[in-house]
Formats: C-alpha cells, structure tokens, sequence
C-alpha cells in the first residue's frame, strides 16, 4: 500500500474510487475512472484535479522583488499586478532546482513550487534571502483545484461573478468562488485552458463539491495518470523526469525563461558561460516508428551508439502513438533525426519531431 | 468472482488447461491493477519457455508489467489480436483477451498452480 501525507480531498477521491500513488511525499489519485478516460474528458471537455500538495512560497516587504529577480531566472520586474509567470529557480552551476510559477500580487509575490522540491526549495530561498524579504511557506494554509478543460471557463464562471471571460493566459484574479475567498489562474498543465485555483485550505471540499456539482456530467475528476499524459502531449517539462539539478535550461530548452538582461541572478554566470560555448545535448521530443512504448531510462542509440536517455514517455491517449521526450547529443537533435529507444534491449526507431505534439488550445 | 475451472498463479496469470495445452492470460484483479492496457509484447511462436520466465510484457498507460509463464513448454499459439486491440485484456480478461497458448511439457507442473478459491483467499489477503 503506498503511504504519504494525505490532502484535504482524500476522503472524497476514496469516495469516487480513486487509485492511488505516492508521488512527491503525498498519497495521490492516479486515476479515478481509468486514465484514456480521464484524458479524453479534459480534451473535450472537462477535468477536475486536486493539486493540494503543491507548494505555495510568499514573498513579501519592501525587499521582495530584489530577492525573487536574484531567486528566479525570469524578470519579475516587469510582471504586472494580476500577472503571472512561468519560471525557474537555479543553482550557482546552472543545475534546475525546481521549476515555478511566480504571481505578482501588488507588491507581494506567491511562487507556486513542486511537491517534492517544497522543502529544499524552501531552505534554499532562506539561504538566498538572509533574512531580506518576508519568506513564509504557506502551503499547509493554502488549497490548489485545477479545472481544465475547454467547458472550464462555462463551470468556473456559473460559480462566481468575477469576469473571467475578459482575463488572458496567465492572468489571475481574486474573488468569491463558490462562497470561498480564491485566486483564480488561467493557467495549467494540460494544454488546455483552463483555471488553477487557490484558496485557504479549510474550503477546499466546499469548492471541490460546487464545482463537481456545476460541472454535472462536462466535468469529471482527473488523476496524476491523465495529469502525466496530457503534460507530456502538450511538450510540458516535469520535474524529476525531463528536468533536475544535473540538467541546465538550455539544454532542456528553457532559455525562453531565462532573462538575461535583467542584472544579476544566481546561475547567471554559468548559464552565460553555457550558451557561449553551446549545450552538449538537448531535450527533444520523439515519437517511435515500431512498436512500443518508450519509458523513462530507456537508453536512445544512433546505429548501434548511445546517444542519449529517454526522460519521459506514454502512449499518447489523443493521438494512439508512443511518444516520448529524451536527452539526444547536440548534433544529433534536430527535428525528423531517425534514433532508436532501446526497448528491453530491443532496438525500437523512434524520430524526433518538435514539441508539442499536440498543440495546445490555451487562451492568449 | 474468479472462474472455478481455471487455475492460478500469485503473479495474477490465469490458466485454462485442455488437453496438453495451457491458454494463458492475466486475472480481472491484475488488469484493474493495471489499468487502461495500451500495449502488449507477445512471445515468438514456437519459442520454447520454462516456468517463471517472462511470457511477455504487459502495458498500461503507467506501469510496465511482465507476465511470468505459469508452465513450462513450446508456445504453440499467440493472441495477435492484441497488438492492434490491447484493451482486450481489460475487457475481457477471461475470453478475448487471453495472452498465448502453451504445450505443456510436464502436467505435473499444473499441480502447484493455485485454485480459484486459493487465488482469491491471496488477493484479498
């Protein structure tokens, strides 16, 4: 039986049937219906994730912006309020700490980070801080549902009078959703769009039930199985898999992140000195010729050589192919290459092809 | 709930015995474990297998799961219909969606496989 801390949803996934895993410390739904279906329901319609053990990071005082532009490799000095950003926390060698999202709110900063990285990044901001800013690690006090979908906005919206309709990819607001005090998002991690919803944690289950219940039958919950699928066909790096602290942004081909002329931040110097003398291998997307299905770890040769590791990979539930995204040597990385995933020790060929498989139907 | 007439191993296979051979597949427990089946390797015909080495490979969207030989033998028959339609296996875990058939080289090896009434007592253990 897996263990870990359990969100404030549990009882109701178990309600709903759900499977779970552990995943990051927390005992979470993998699936409640089975995961192509799940899949299907947020590409045509809607799903509802409990993303409680997502960790939030406030940052406050008059010193918050000089921290978090030194903390972060993305300029949030030019982050409006209701704005937010995707970006990423480095090591001084470049190395991926976590990959973030940072709202700006009025002079305040949140910065919404992964499960299992909430402590280390935690300390690691402390460190970053010596004492400048407020820091203070909120996510035991605040709750994360995602809608996603495209019926999202329909459900949201019957719950609330806030305007959503007139709020971009990326944007946020604040308000009463369902009778509770939420930050609504346009945001997500399907390809979708759809709303990212935070809330203190004690109104979690209200907003879970009036959802659901709004949603009736365009709505259905959605595990870490269809969370996983739907990522990876909409190019989405996840941290742990495609990313770590041995992997840099370029290489993984987040230099769009990467904010070079905002001044100084940590990780700067070595990424600069990175892009000048060029990346030695580059995170790709691939999809496979044969029979099979790639996985992470898999070994990915050129003509009998290793070449590169395979970092994530499924069947593709929208378009029933293996698809998969690896590592590949810099002069090997272009688009349309011919490779081979090495399948139990089985050479399967595999091409690479540009990300996002799918493209993704987000509001801009 | 599990078939009287089949046998059973702890690795969630099943096996229905007719004549010398074996048809093989894996239990309703073991696809729900799974879930969604979307992928199957299948052994070679005439590929030649003892007991407890892998028959194959069974994939859902998750998980990778081999599928361990109940018997020893030659494989005389495999379920290709499971190539272009894995979710056979969850559909029809008992039927249409049996793995390979096996010619069993030594009966006596049928007598530790595992009643249905056994099988079950160890899943819901």
């Amino acid at each position: 039986m897996a263990e870990g801390r359990k969100t404030p949803l549990y009882s109701r996934h178990e309600e709903l049937g759900a499977k779970f895993v552990e995943f990051g410390g927390w005992l979470m739904p993998v699936s409640y219906q089975g995961i192509l279906e799940e899949h299907r329901a947020v590409r045509t319609s809607a799903g509802i994730f409990d993303l409680c053990h997502m960790g939030e990071i406030t940052v406050g005082g008059e010193r918050a912006l000089e921290v978090i532009q030194e903390a972060t490799t993305n300029d949030a000095s030019t982050l409006p309020e209701g704005k937010a950003q995707y970006s990423l926390l480095c090591r001084p060698d470049g190395g991926i700490i976590d990959d973030i999202i940072v709202y700006r709110r009025g002079k305040d900063f949140l910065l919404v980070v992964n499960a299992a990285n909430r402590e280390k990044d935690w300390a690691w901001l402390q460190e970053v801080n010596k004492g400048r800013a407020e820091l203070a690690d909120a996510s035991d006090e605040i709750g994360l549902i995602a809608v996603q979908g495209p019926q999202a906005e329909k459900i949201c919206r019957s719950l609330t009078d806030l305007d959503l309709g007139a709020l971009g990819y990326f944007n946020h607001t604040e308000g009463e959703l369902a009778g509770a005090p939420c930050l609504l998002s346009r945001t997500g991690y399907t390809g979708e769009d759809g709303w990212e919803i935070y809330m203190p944690v004690q109104y979690v289950e209200q907003v879970w039930d009036a959802l659901l219940a709004a949603g009736g039958e365009d709505l259905e919950p959605a595990g870490l199985g269809a969370r996983d699928t739907l990522r990876l066909e909409a190019g989405y790096t996840l941290y742990g898999n495609d990313i770590d602290e041995t992997t840099n942004p370029l290489e993984a081909g987040l230099g769009w992140v990467v904010a070079w002329d905002k001044g100084d931040f940590i990780g700067k110097e070595a990424l600069a000195a990175l892009k000048e003398k060029g990346v030695s291998r580059r995170l790709v997307g691939f999809k496979l010729l044969e029979r099979g299905i790639p996985r992470q770890g898999y070994p990915l040769h050129k003509e009998g050589e290793e070449v590169g590791v395979v970092t994530s990979g499924t069947m593709s539930p929208s378009l029933g192919e293996a698809i998969g995204m690896g590592y590949v040597r810099r002069d090997l990385a272009g688009a349309g290459t011919e490779l081979e995933v090495l399948i139990r020790n089985k050479p399967s060929k595999a091409q690479i092809v540009k990300r996002p498989f799918i493209k993704p139907s987000v509001k801009r | 709930m599990y078939p009287a007439e089949l046998k059973y191993t702890e690795e969630h296979e099943w096996v229905r015995v007719e004549g010398n051979v074996a048809r093989v597949g894996i239990t309703d427990f073991a696809q729900k474990e799974l879930g969604d089946v979307v992928f199957v390797e299948l052994p070679g015909v005439g590929d030649s297998i003892k007991a407890a080495e892998s028959l194959g490979v069974v994939e859902s969207v998750k998980a990778v799961s081999d599928i361990y030989s109940p018997v020893s033998g030659q494989i005389v028959k495999v379920n290709e219909k499971l190539e272009d339609s894995p979710e056979l296996i969850n559909q029809d875990p008992y039927g249409e969606g049996w793995i390979a058939e096996i010619e069993v080289e030594d009966p006596k090896e049928l007598e530790g496989l595992l009643t249905a009434e056994e099988y079950q007592a160890i899943v819901e253990g």
